[in-house]
């Protein structure tokens, strides 16, 4: 959520039943106030926050001019000081997928994960267990980054995108209309295309170029994990994720307000197609 | 035909003059242009030379002069055009000399030649149009744009009076617009070639298609309209979006007021809904004295408080949302007869959320609606009872007796009392506030331990199947009151002390050791410094009973069940069942602390925080369960409360495993006698019967031999 309309954006995501202690607000809103002026960044985002045993992290993203560009994302245990995370890389992403469980809530704890490894000295080859240390930080930044690459959503039309490249936030943008708000079509994911390609050609021909160049919601896998729900009496919609409960995305239909957070424990919910 | 100007001779003399004078004004405009053409002071200080150059001419002079001189090149060539209204005979620049006549309606030919120009200028993509109409029109005489309105109604014929005028040479126009604007001219009785082009073009633009109302012309017109009243900044970047949402507004017009947006429909139902929420009950007068006795004590209780309190600790809906639930509790309170109750949390679904209240009954309340409830389930029994008697007589009857099936269903566990362990508390759930509220049934000792096996999502719809392996029984309604069950027991918590065991106690040998179940609130409590509360979990309990793996709270035999159904049926299984011990289970007793809690995978299950820890002093401990994500507890002073808000499943550090299918069913043994036997096969019968035939042939052939012999011997 825009750090600029935070208490509205936190008062509208409430019915996840999550939020902020009144004291962390405040403090977020000094703080994300000083990290955009900072470094310089063109929109700041209040991403959310990720329970932890000891601690909760409180995490914001910055965002430039482009939209789509990669987001630096911040961290803070307090509200008050941000630390800037690593961008994420695959090989974090591997190295982390092995850890399960809660977060500690203290970076630098290391969780250990023992490997079978085959180990060739000279002609033996044989397996050795060796215990691999990762830092909980590394953690962090790989969930992130894959709830957003997952999960991070926006509305149809509230970006564009010019011929000259870069994705603008569109200045014009009043709202899906009730109809289209309750369609899983008419939110994209906030992240670089990766099944547009593979539209038909047919398909294509009714996209328009400055409004419809991400993926959208329809065809995500698993079918149905997300619900979408109307709260305070019809006059807000809610998107929750049921891949990584916690995610929850809510627009006022007709107004621009439109905004997502995470708040959970930054495990994905492998028993989905359980679920369901 | 206007009044002349100070001009008086101009008209005769404007043919000829016309020609010099445009050689020698072009000059001088030129001259006049070449210094920066740009500089609105030049203009500025220029203009009041025009202006006493031409005394009868105010500021349509200084304008066009203004603009010869600002604009652009190109744009001058349509300047002189607007001049060329007036006295046409331009088109390089606006000698004041010759722009003697005002006419009539010179202000709508003016505007109406400044947004053809205008227009053009668009086309040709000069964003500095407006600024520059805007550092020219220091006080617009004519907003050129005013009149716009009214050349909606559009005839291209203004008839106005205009004086003789002078072709121009088409290569003098500098417009590079293929539409080819000349001076406008109104009625001639033979229109010009270049005043011919112009019609055509405007009627080009003017034309609509078949699909659509909108011309071009209009679209452009109301596309410039909303501009220049919005006045955004940077509008060249912001024009596609403005220009797709003019095209937008012109086909969604605000509806009017006799008639609802159909979209909002749904909207409107649910706010009158909940508006009903905030009418007072009872109606009929209204005074004080109705205010005294309504401040009764009302079975709902301050859930703005709670709210705040855990609003402290990050943690519940927004303070709008709490009011409208505390109203729609009350609205529960007045429609059942209600004793205490409690907001105990909102359980989220796919398309539809519950709002759960706990709720207890007045004594006697509830009997009413238990005794349907058994009478149902007695007609059942009976029925069954039939089916077995005619079942036994048909088995009699049969010649063969039916080997009978060995299984045995297992026993059926009775369900809890109401008011007593799982079946403490009703539970009434809705989907918003607002909307009534519906009673969920008890809940059954098979219904937990089911609900213990699977995981699944709840969709909203209180009697949607639940479709799960093993299959569970009931449907969504159902589930939701077996999690909620199995919620409570494990969460419920409060700090040391505040409840205690009354002083009346029962043999606990009597109860088999299943512990006191019944407790008090504690009037000499104290409340624990928060700090306390934070940095221990032993000054939590719970004060929920824990449900036994049986699916209970107080332990049943299974086996006495059948003791009873023994009397109704037959002895014979009696003895088949043998004794089957059921080991007694045990469950920690009601008003353990936290810190007994098992452990999740070295998880520790309970968390607990200060609310804020910049002002401990006036914080308050939370305690945050682990093992139920979504279960919080407040604490502080003499105050606590309970609340859970998720999507109603356990946590597991691994990933759910469903239960497997049962094995498959064993065959009936095979044994000889109902082994069957293959019919042999027709070559083998016939071998069998040739072989027969041989061994009577040959008994035969002995006996016919003699026969025969005797046969013969007769013939012979």
């Amino acid at each position: 959520m825009d750090a600029d309309s935070l208490l509205l954006s936190l008062e509208l995501v409430s019915g996840s039943g999550q939020g902020l202690s009144p004291d962390r607000r405040a403090s977020l809103l000094t703080s994300l106030m000083l990290v955009k002026r900072d470094y310089r960044y063109d929109r700041v985002l209040f991403w959310g926050r990720i329970l932890g045993l000891v601690a909760d992290y409180y995490i914001a993203q910055g965002l430039s001019e482009d939209q789509l560009a990669p987001r630096k994302t911040l961290y803070s245990l307090n509200c008050t000081e941000w630390s800037l995370l690593p961008p994420a890389t695959e090989e974090m992403v591997a190295q982390s997928s092995v850890v399960k469980g809660r977060f500690m809530g203290d970076p630098s704890y290391e969780y250990e994960h023992t490997e079978l490894q085959k180990v060739n000295e000279g002609e033996k080859v044989f397996e050795e267990e060796i215990v691999v240390q990762i830092k909980e930080e590394t953690r962090l930044v790989s969930v992130i980054d894959q709830i957003d690459k997952a999960v991070a959503i926006i509305p149809r039309g509230a970006l564009f995108k010019t011929p000259f490249g870069p994705t603008h936030v569109n200045r014009t943008f009043e709202g899906l209309s009730l109809s289209e708000a309750k369609k899983l079509s008419s939110y994209f994911h906030f992240r670089e295309p990766v099944e547009l390609k593979n539209k038909t050609l047919l398909e294509k021909a009714d996209l328009d170029p400055s409004l419809d160049f991400m993926d959208s919601l329809e065809h995500d896998i698993p079918k149905g994990s997300w619900s979408i729900q109307m709260e305070r009496g019809n006059a807000l919609v809610v998107l929750r994720s049921l891949l990584w409960p916690g995610l929850t995305f809510y627009h006022a239909p007709r107004t621009k307000h439109y905004g997502y957070i995470y708040v959970g424990t930054g495990e994905k919910n492998m028993d989905l197609p359980f679920m369901l | 035909m206007g009044d002349l100007p100070p001009y008086p001779e101009r008209p005769p003399q404007q043919p000829p003059d016309r020609r010099t004078s445009q050689a020698s004004q072009r000059q001088y405009s030129r001259d006049q242009v070449q210094p920066p053409a740009a500089d609105p002071e030049e203009g500025q200080q220029i203009a009041p030379d025009a202006q006493r150059n031409t005394p009868g001419w105010s500021q349509r002079g200084s304008l066009s002069q203004q603009e010869s001189l600002l604009m652009p090149r190109a744009f001058q060539a349509e300047e002189a055009r607007i001049g060329s209204m007036e006295y046409p005979s331009m088109n390089t620049g606006f000698p004041l000399e010759f722009q003697p006549q005002p006419y009539s309606d010179e202000s709508r030919i003016q505007a109406a030649e400044v947004t053809t120009s205008l227009m053009q200028r668009l086309q040709q993509g000069q964003s500095s149009l407006f600024q520059q109409l805007d550092s020219t029109f220091p006080e617009p005489p004519v907003n050129p744009l005013d009149p716009f309105n009214l050349y909606q109604t559009d005839h291209f014929s203004e008839g106005a009076q205009h004086g003789p005028y002078i072709r121009d040479d088409p290569a003098l126009q500098f417009s590079p617009s293929e539409l080819g604007f000349p001076r406008y001219s109104a009625e001639v009785p033979e229109p010009e070639p270049l005043e011919l082009a112009v019609q055509n073009a405007k009627a080009y633009l003017l034309q609509t298609s078949i699909s659509c109302d909108l011309s071009l012309y209009e679209h452009l017109v109301n596309l410039l309209t909303k501009i220049l009243n919005q006045r955004p900044e940077d509008p060249l970047s912001v024009l596609e979006s403005l220009n797709r949402t003019t095209q937008w507004e012109w086909f969604h017009p605000k509806l009017d007021t006799l008639r609802d947006d159909p979209e909002m429909q749904p909207t409107y139902e649910m706010a009158e809904k909940q508006k009903a929420l905030f009418t007072r009950s009872g109606g009929g007068a209204e005074g004080e004295q109705e205010m005294e006795e309504e401040v009764g004590e009302t079975p709902v209780p301050n859930i703005m408080e709670t709210a705040f309190y855990f609003e402290q600790a990050g943690v519940g809906l927004s303070s709008d949302e709490s009011f409208r639930i505390f109203l729609a509790m009350k609205q529960l309170a007045e429609q059942q007869p209600i004793h205490t109750c409690r907001f105990w949390g909102k359980i989220l679904g796919m398309n539809r959320s519950y709002l759960v209240a706990e709720v207890e009954f007045r004594e006697g309340e509830e009997e009413a609606e238990e005794e349907e409830v058994e009478e149902m389930t007695e007609g059942g029994e009976v029925m069954e009872a039939h089916g077995e008697e005619e079942g036994e007589e048909d088995e009699e009857k049969a010649v063969d007796i039916i080997p009978k099936p060995v299984w045995k269903p297992p026993p059926v566990i009775p369900k809890e009392e109401s008011r007593s362990g799982a079946n403490k508390y009703l539970y009434f759930v809705c989907n918003e506030p607002g909307l009534p509220w519906t009673r969920l049934p008890h809940v059954t000792p098979a219904q937990i331990v089911n609900a213990r096996k699977i995981k699944k999502f709840f969709t909203g719809y209180l009697d949607a199947p639940v479709v799960s392996y093993p299959p569970f029984p009931g449907n969504e309604g159902n589930y939701l009151r077996a999690q909620i069950a199995r919620i409570s027991a494990a969460t419920q918590v409060s700090p040391l002390g505040f409840y205690q065991f009354s002083e009346e106690e029962g043999d606990e040998e009597e109860e088999g050791g299943a512990g006191r179940d019944s407790y008090e609130e504690n009037p000499d409590f104290e409340g624990i410094p928060v700090l306390e509360l934070v940095d221990s979990m032993a000054n939590w309990v719970h004060h929920t009973q824990h449900i036994l793996p049986q699916g209970r709270c107080t332990w049943v035999n299974p086996l006495q069940k059948t003791e009873e159904e023994e009397d109704l049926g037959e002895e014979e299984e009696k003895a088949d069942e043998g004794p089957e011990e059921v080991e007694q289970e045990v469950g920690p007793p009601l008003l353990t602390p936290l810190s007994e809690d098992a452990e999740i995978m070295h998880l520790a299950p309970w968390t607990t925080r200060l609310s804020c820890s910049l002002c401990p002093q006036y914080s308050v401990a939370v305690v945050r369960s682990n093992l139920w994500p979504g279960a919080y507890a407040y604490a502080s002073g003499k105050k606590f409360e309970n609340i859970y808000i998720g999507w109603g499943h356990k946590y597991s550090p691994e990933n759910f495993n469903p239960a497997l299918p049962a094995p498959i069913q064993q065959e009936y043994p095979s044994g000889p006698e109902i082994m069957e036997m293959s019919d042999p096969t027709v070559e083998e019968e016939q071998a069998l019967k040739a072989a027969q035939e041989q061994a009577l042939g040959a008994t035969e052939e002995e006996e016919e031999g003699e026969e025969e012999e005797e046969g013969e011997e007769t013939d012979d």
